[in-house]
């Protein structure tokens, strides 16, 4: 029976297998805990209450979902279209590189609300172009993207290293780093929107970065399940050969939905260049990139999936920082261990738990109609 | 021109030196896709093995047994992606990248928890070490003229494992073309229903290819460890197991050409490091990275201009299915 799909009641596989694959994760990842001698309990308290304590640890956990909504829907877009996009990290690198051009050299000029939309801009094309070229490869000349995006983040941060060491360091400015941007050619944060609405919030890294994070989820889904184009789009993910008889063109999908995963890589790069840093800098985006194809699986390549699992990863990540100081075995490393868990729990094994619990549902609907 | 010879000399070594994780990783990489089985998790598993390496030379292992030590965590590794990719059937590209992640972040915590040092592990004793194999020789033959730099820093002060590399690419060769093991892992990536049909379990060959890329990338990471530097430090594989993965594409999954391009890549990154500062005539000083960023380009430039799909084995990435 084992290698027949048995159809299985949709909540079953839509809420029910995902929440135990994502248990599963959480219990491996308890077990590390436990093996290093730490009590997971006392370590899910404590990172409960460093993500979620007071203002400033919620807006550092949503600081941190920005970056995670924005990747994990730009892997979940290349999925949804049938490719596998190892390459968010790169885009986002040089979509906050194009961010920070547009801002080095425009910020003494034009007034923000003028400069923001142009570095944004900015940022996605440079976001788009990292995406297009493997896109283009593999459409028209079939080699395979899950390479040469792989290849096109070593390229992305190579490029970074040239030109901040060579071309953007301030000369006699021991730091690799641009300049500053000019005052308020930045991401306005979220103490400076809450005290134009009069309430007092905390100095933390959030930005308009997170609402432009929820547009985009929201964006991605209307795109996807109510437009023409992404229909074809996940027709061509489903079953290219299928699609291409209906009149769909392959290549094209291929192109457009890198394309837009691009694009949504480089916002959050924005996120960090323009809302957080105000300046170019080496390595800003520590592996959020890479973090996002765990968001993508865990959220089942759906916004409303990746926007809950992003803010799941937004807490491990602000909660595990402040986890150090209470357990300081317990780092920044943990939480990549446990992406891995999530990565391997919900992506790779993610039919492991399928028939057991098919054969668990048919033993009990068996009973109940008997 | 003496000038010139030693530097030469200190290249081919170098050379040498740098592409032997690359050549194992390679050849792991090489055996695991010809069988159908995509390997994306080559980094994770030399970095898990590195750092095994790593704990069982703290620990006082002798040098082989370390290297041992660390091919059985490559191959535990090995076998969770058996588990969840032949098994399970489950995503192989994203299996490998979870294998990356774990190993990035276990290897991290557990070195913090153990050593205490920002995740570093202590130095690897001496006696441990892999050091030059005839270091009495290569000061004997230092001084000839001409052949005798690159005598010396070219071939007789490699260590074992260098050498080991060197005898696995043929060895490899031998096994995959040469062998009924070989013939079989071949033909279970290529078309494995027909391999079923023969009789053969389709399962145990693919866990049979996939563990001994394991074994191979455990080679890699304690090399890192017990020759190459003398202890782990977080993240050390840099990267290499995704060159050594460029190079296998490069080398057209054929164990004698993906070792050429390993030799390759590692002349470029010897190379970049000998240029470092130096201004070419002419041309000024040649932008490092743009050197080391030349493997990742031409292998791009490779896939996009010669060969895309074409060469890779037809099965691979797929899980097999029984006919019922």
């Amino acid at each position: 029976m084992k290698n027949v799909p048995v159809a299985l009641p949709r909540w079953i596989d839509v809420a029910l297998l995902p929440v135990l694959n994502v248990l599963l994760a959480l219990a491996a990842a308890g077990v590390v805990v436990w093996a290093i001698g730490q009590s997971p309990l006392a370590a899910v308290k404590l990172l409960l209450e460093g993500a979620f304590g007071n203002a400033i640890s919620w807006s550092y956990t949503l600081y941190y979902t920005t970056n995670f909504i924005f990747t994990g829907l730009a892997v979940a877009v290349a999925f949804q279209g049938g490719h596998f996009n190892i390459g968010a990290e790169g885009q986002a690198t040089l979509g906050g590189l194009g961010v920070g051009l547009v801002l080095l050299a425009l910020d003494r000029w034009l007034p923000p609300p003028l400069l923001l939309p142009l570095a944004l801009l900015g940022g996605i094309a440079a976001g788009v172009a990292w995406a297009w070229v493997p896109a283009w490869l593999q459409a028209w000349r079939g080699s395979h993207i899950v390479i040469t995006t792989i290849m096109f983040n070593f390229l992305a941060s190579a490029l970074m290293v040239w030109l901040l060491v060579n071309v953007l360091k301030v000369p006699g400015n021991q730091t690799v780093e641009s300049r500053a941007f000019a005052a308020g050619a930045a991401l306005p944060s979220a103490r400076t929107m809450f005290d134009a609405l009069g309430i007092e919030w905390p100095d933390t890294p959030l930005n308009l970065g997170f609402v432009l994070a929820l547009l985009a989820a929201a964006g991605v889904w209307l795109l996807l399940w109510h437009t023409r184009l992404g229909h074809a789009l996940r027709a061509v993910g489903l079953a290219p050969d299928a699609a291409r008889y209906a009149g769909i063109s392959p290549q094209r999908m291929t192109l457009i939905s890198l394309s837009i995963s691009g694009g949504l890589a480089a916002l959050a790069g924005a996120n960090e260049i323009a809302g957080v840093h105000h300046k170019l800098l080496l390595d800003f985006m520590a592996g959020a990139g890479f973090t996002g194809i765990a968001v993508a699986l865990m959220g089942r390549n759906h916004p409303l999936g990746i926007v809950l699992a992003a803010l799941l990863f937004g807490a491990l990540a602000q909660g595990g920082s402040e986890l150090v100081f209470e357990m300081p075995a317990f780092t920044r490393d943990m939480s990549v261990a446990v992406q891995g868990f999530v990565v391997l729990f919900c992506g790779a094994l993610s039919l492991l738990l399928r028939s057991p619990v098919a054969r668990a549902y048919a033993l009990f609907s068996r009973r109940r109609d008997g | 021109m003496d000038d010139a010879l030693l530097i030469a000399a200190s290249i081919v070594g170098a050379t040498l030196r740098i592409a032997v994780p690359l050549v194992l990783c390679a050849l792991a990489g090489v055996f695991s896709e010809r069988s159908g089985v995509i390997d994306i998790g080559l980094e994770g598993k030399m970095l898990a093995a590195a750092f095994a390496a790593a704990c069982l030379g703290a620990l006082g292992w002798p040098g082989w047994a370390a290297v041992v030590g660390a091919m059985a965590v490559a191959m535990a590794l090995s076998l969770v992606h058996g588990w969840a990719c032949i098994t399970h059937r489950g995503e192989q590209i994203v299996s490998g990248v979870a294998l990356n992640v774990i190993a990035a972040g276990l290897t991290t915590v557990l070195g913090l928890v153990w050593f205490g040092q920002g995740g570093r592990t202590p130095d690897v004793a001496e006696a441990q070490r892999f050091t030059a194999l005839f270091p009495a020789a290569a000061n004997a033959v230092q001084g000839w003229p001409v052949i005798g730099p690159l005598l010396a820093e070219g071939v007789l002060r490699h260590n074992a494992l260098v050498w080991l590399a060197a005898a696995l690419v043929p060895a490899s060769w031998w096994l995959l073309y040469r062998t009924r093991f070989g013939l079989r892992v071949r033909a279970v990536g290529e078309n494995p229903a027909m391999v079923d049909a023969a009789g053969i379990a389709v399962a145990r060959l693919r866990y049979g290819a996939v563990l001994l890329a394991g074994a191979l990338c455990g080679i890699a990471g304690a090399y890192l460890v017990l020759a190459q530097n003398a202890a782990f430090t977080p993240g050390m594989t840099a990267g290499r197991g995704f060159m050594a993965l460029a190079a296998m594409v490069f080398g057209q999954w054929h164990p004698v050409r993906a070792g050429a391009a390993c030799l390759l890549f590692g002349f470029l990154d010897a190379v970049a490091i000998r240029l470092q500062g130096v201004a070419l005539p002419g041309l000024g000083a040649v932008p490092v990275e743009l050197i080391q960023a030349l493997p990742y380009l031409l292998t791009v430039i490779l896939l996009a201009g010669f060969f895309g799909r074409a060469l890779a084995p037809r099965a691979l990435g797929r899980p097999y299915i029984k006919e019922r």
